[in-house]
């Protein structure tokens, strides 16, 4: 029944891709498209989330689509009801957001048809109970939401955004289409049914290798990040929510289904493998996002950072599910998907806040920005919700699923193997590390761009969004309030998919007194979201009361103070890179062999001084520039193959040919 | 009654926190003064400033935003919650489960993240310079602290505070070379959040070395108050906490009555005046570093504690 409403709704949105096309070029187009996919992924959500809470069995169906005599398997169980809540949670907004963001679109016949075709793919990818339906959603999705890559096709940094998405996104799925020929075993049987009913012994490791490069890339794992920072901005900003807010949570999901459902048990180093290269994307992102000025950069690099924080609770939970650790497994796998839901909440809120400055200004770099809190006030208070979430502070949503993941961590040295004892209080430093930059990051991103005084005249004269981007921008900021002030329902909704998946669940949450959250039933840890909150609340308001009432309540406004030599000129302001230097200064020397180099003309010279800083990105230059390089100069000697003689021609095929026989004969 | 005795326990630890904050700023302020020779100050000084800051007027820039306004009561009222939290003269208060150490933490990481914001709210380069060398210093402190608290949490089983304290008060944890790295590493990282020589000067008039005082130049009147009064509680906050891990002596446990507090309030008061007297000391005999020194200073706290983390996973014993 649910699993039929879902897919009669994934139909209903590739229908919505048609109707945008004959809509196109008509006036309320924007409007019909958009309040069409609001209603049909509020339909998803409702549905998925009553099939959560009523912890049904899961339902499968045969669709007698796709190839014949095979057809299409869908399948709805509990973990694929908890990413089509996350992935229509996300959508649901984007729409709403989309309904007054999209009339400021420019083209929007490039951007209608494909949008409710992309909601569709990732419902499917969800879905998908084959790998044949898998991968075709997966492709669906990745060439759709290319296409809204591509909608400003005019802009040169969007075309090169464009070119490198799709070559990373091709390479992910072949990478995927290789994991599943692995997972079918010799038989070949490609249902998901036949896949687990196989592979139930100890998994295969190049499953593992070719997943994470499949589904990594498209989470944005370093080295494989390259195609995000550049796609997910490139993208109008709704959509940019749904890439870096969603779709990266559907690759997290293909990780989960495959390597956690699909793939068997994993070894104890699996899990070591994951731990570190999360632990080390979530370092390299936020980083990243420290050098960054474009606002919607910064936004995809700390989604690399957070998808970095996801696979490192996933890598804990594999190495514990290794060690026959269930409920530690349970644990810090609970803390990845919360983190991951988390992650969905705040980043598409920070993404529509982006959209809101970009649309009331023209401008994204935040050099140019500045002093937005006095004209934009609702989306101010909005996007200073999310940073305060994204920097994992209490009493928000994002600290609750970080302090699990430092509770996991904390139960791990029960593990026995060596390299996970040395490997994962490492990581934890990394977590520590990326958090503390994390909020860092986002004093940056806010103070220079919302704080201070304004740096150019669009900044000066912008002016608050249309109400729906508000309305969107609000509910996720109350979002993220309410789920930091009680975790502990997200947690329980969560219990079923964990129990499935790791053969425990975390003890029931919503039954301790006043709604704390604790780890493990045998420990004695516990935070409570809720209590913090009241307790901030409630002193700060009673001491503001206090000292209005007793102490003095007048206010005098007058020039700043600034010791004494106050500087009318804005640009005197500290800017985003001098905000960063310190840290570039530190982190970077090492990570992005940073040079600051300062020319000062001699004395009594009239020239200026300049500061100048180089960057290197080690992982463009070390792996994909020898990479495009190869490719380049193999093209280049290929060349010549283009003007042969036929006799040359056909030389060459004689060659081929002998050559394949020879092989053939060697091979037999 | 049990339930009434507890909040007052609870009631009292906020009020003694309040209270004694000041105080202890005041007794480093005389005890650095005396070690140069000089009066100094009387030790209540700092509660007359406060009282005479309060009552005059708040200056405002001309283009500061609510949250200017607001950060002070946002920053009071977190750290003043996490002071709270951490147990001064008794353990198990009413509300200590509410957050263990990790949230403690995290709490004053808010308070410092709204200020570093309103660092940067008017628009002037100093608060700038501020607020961004106090996101350098907090990147790396933090996380020196998380790998303090795996270390305390990986010896008493628990993140909860309460549960270190009584752990350590049981003397089950014994001498450990985990727990001497983790001394060491608080310590460190204990005077670069308050501001204290040799990372930040509290009482310095030189502006492009100040951190803390470069963020709050804009604040006056009851802001500022507030604001001090929060760097006193957070300074007090890494005393008791240091105190009650360290030296959990004299801590009433659960369930103990009056008597016991009465200790654990006289065992508190005598931790805060060798704290006091012995960072008086310290800041006196040294000097302040440049700020491109403090990552090293910084690097070896966070150093020290994964060291200390190490050392815990691999054997139980260490």
């Amino acid at each position: 029944m649910a699993l039929g409403i879902s897919l009669w709704c994934a139909a209903a949105l590739l229908a919505l891709g048609v109707l945008a096309v004959v809509l196109a070029g008509q006036r309320p187009a924007t409007a019909v498209i958009y309040t069409a996919s609001l209603f049909l992924t509020l339909g998803f959500l409702a549905n998925a989330i009553l099939h959560l809470i009523a912890n049904a069995a899961p339902e499968t169906t045969i669709l007698p689509l796709g190839l014949p005599w095979v057809g299409a398997h869908f399948r709805l169980d509990a973990l694929a009801a908890v990413f089509l809540i996350v992935v229509n949670l996300g959508a649901a907004g984007a729409s709403l957001y989309g309904l007054g963001y999209g009339q400021h679109e420019i083209s929007p016949s490039r951007v209608l048809p494909f949008y409710p075709v992309f909601l569709a793919g990732m419902n499917l990818v969800v879905l998908a109970d084959d790998a044949f339906s898998f991968l075709l959603s997966w492709e669906f999705m990745s060439l759709s939401s290319w296409a809204l890559v591509m909608a400003h096709h005019r802009l040169p940094e969007n075309r090169h955004a464009g070119f490198v998405y799709i070559l990373m996104a091709s390479f992910g799925t072949l990478a995927l289409l290789l994991a599943f020929g692995l997972l079918s075993g010799p038989d070949g049987n490609y249902a998901f049914d036949a896949i687990r009913s196989v592979s139930q012994a100890q998994g295969a490791w190049p499953v593992l290798i070719l997943v994470l490069i499949g589904a990594g890339s498209k989470a944005g794992l370093v080295p494989l990040h390259v195609w995000l920072p550049l796609a997910h901005p490139a993208a109008p900003s709704h959509v940019s929510a749904l890439m870096s807010g969603v779709m990266t949570k559907v690759a997290v999901y293909a990780f989960v289904r495959i390597i956690f459902d699909l793939g068997g048990t994993p070894d104890w180093w699996w899990g070591l493998i994951v731990l570190s290269i999360g632990g080390g994307t979530a370092v390299m992102g936020v980083l990243y996002a420290l050098m960054e000025r474009d606002l919607k950069r910064v936004l995809a690099y700390s989604t690399i950072e957070n998808v970095g924080i996801v696979f490192v609770g996933l890598g804990l939970s594999m190495a514990f599910q290794a060690n026959a650790l269930p409920d530690a497994a349970a644990l810090a796998f609970t803390a990845a998907l919360f983190h991951a839901f988390n992650h969905t909440l705040f980043k598409s809120l920070l993404f529509f806040g982006a959209g809101a400055v970009s649309t009331a200004t023209g401008e994204r770099n935040m050099e140019h920005l500045g002093g937005l809190i006095h004209r934009m006030p609702v989306t101010s208070i909005a996007v200073l919700v999310g940073c305060v979430a994204i920097s994992a502070l209490p009493p928000l949503n994002g600290f609750a699923s970080e302090w699990l993941t430092f509770q996991a961590i904390l139960l791990s040295p029960e593990l026995p193997q060596w390299g996970l004892k040395i490997m994962v209080p490492a990581n934890g430093a990394l977590l520590a590390l990326a958090a503390a930059l994390a909020a860092a990051c986002f004093i940056r991103l806010f103070g220079v761009s919302f704080l201070g005084r304004p740096r150019t005249r669009l900044a000066e004269q912008a002016h608050e969004i249309d109400f729906w981007s508000r309305t969107a921008m609000a509910i996720f900021a109350i979002l993220c309030l309410l789920v930091g002030a009680l975790p502990g329902f997200v947690i329980d909704a969560l219990a079923p998919v964990v129990q499935e998946l790791t053969g425990s669940h975390m003890p029931s949450q919503t039954i301790i007194d006043w709604f704390s959250i604790v780890p493990i039933a045998a420990s004695r840890s516990s935070y409570n979201g809720l209590l913090v909150l009241l307790f901030i609340a409630l002193s700060a308001g009673l001491t503001a009361y206090l000292v209005h009432l007793v102490a003095s309540k007048s206010v005098r406004r007058s020039a700043p103070w600034d010791c004494g030599f106050p500087d009318p000129s804005p640009i005197t302001q500290y800017s985003a890179d001098s905000f960063a230097q310190p840290i570039r200064r530190v982190f970077g020397t090492i990570v992005f062999r940073v040079r600051e180099s300062v020319t000062i003309p001699p004395p009594g010279s009239l020239g200026v001084a300049r500061f100048h800083v180089e960057l290197r990105d080690l992982v463009w230059d070390s792996l994909y520039a020898p990479i495009s390089g190869a490719v380049n100069a193999a093209a280049e000697r290929l060349n010549v193959l283009q003007f042969l003689t036929i006799r040359r021609y056909l030389t060459l095929v004689f060659l081929a040919l002998v050559t394949l026989l020879l092989v053939l004969a060697i091979w037999s | 009654m049990v339930l009434i005795r507890e909040l007052a326990a609870q009631g009292a630890q906020m009020m003694l926190v309040l209270l004694l904050a000041p105080l202890l700023t005041g007794l480093i302020r005389k005890v650095k003064a005396r070690l140069l020779r000089r009066r100094g100050p009387p030790l209540i000084q700092p509660y007359r400033d406060l009282i005479r800051l309060m009552r005059k007027e708040a200056v405002l820039a001309v283009n500061a935003s609510w949250l200017f306004r607001a950060v002070p009561y946002l920053v009071f009222a977190a750290t003043w919650v996490a002071a709270a939290l951490v147990p001064t003269f008794a353990t198990d208060l009413l509300f200590s489960w509410s957050a263990d150490l990790i949230a403690i933490i995290a709490l004053l990481g808010s308070a410092r993240f709204f200020l570093a914001l309103a660092g940067m709210d008017v628009g002037t380069s100093f608060g700038g310079i501020g607020s961004s060398r106090e996101a350098m210093i907090a990147s790396l402190a933090e996380p020196a602290m998380i790998m303090i608290i795996f270390v305390l949490a990986l010896i008493a089983g628990s993140t909860q505070l309460s549960i270190i304290a009584e752990f350590m008060l049981s003397l089950a944890a014994g001498l450990r070379v985990s727990l001497g790295l983790a001394l060491i590493a608080l310590i460190l990282v204990a005077i670069a959040e308050n501001s204290r020589i040799p990372v930040d000067n509290p009482a310095t008039h030189l502006e492009l070395t100040m951190v803390h005082e470069a963020m709050v130049l804009e604040y006056s009147g009851r802001h500022l108050a507030l604001i001090e009064l929060a760097a006193s509680l957070k300074l007090l906050l890494y005393v008791s906490l240091i105190g009650c891990v360290f030296v959990p002596w004299g801590l009433a446990p659960m369930d103990s009555g009056w008597n016991a507090y009465v200790v654990g309030v006289l065992a508190y008061l005598a931790k805060l005046l060798c704290f006091g007297v012995a960072l008086a000391i310290f800041e006196t005999s040294i000097a302040k570093m440049r700020v491109f020194r403090v990552p090293a200073f910084l690097g070896a706290a966070l150093m020290l504690g994964l060291l200390g983390a190490l050392l815990r996973f691999v054997s139980g014993s260490l």
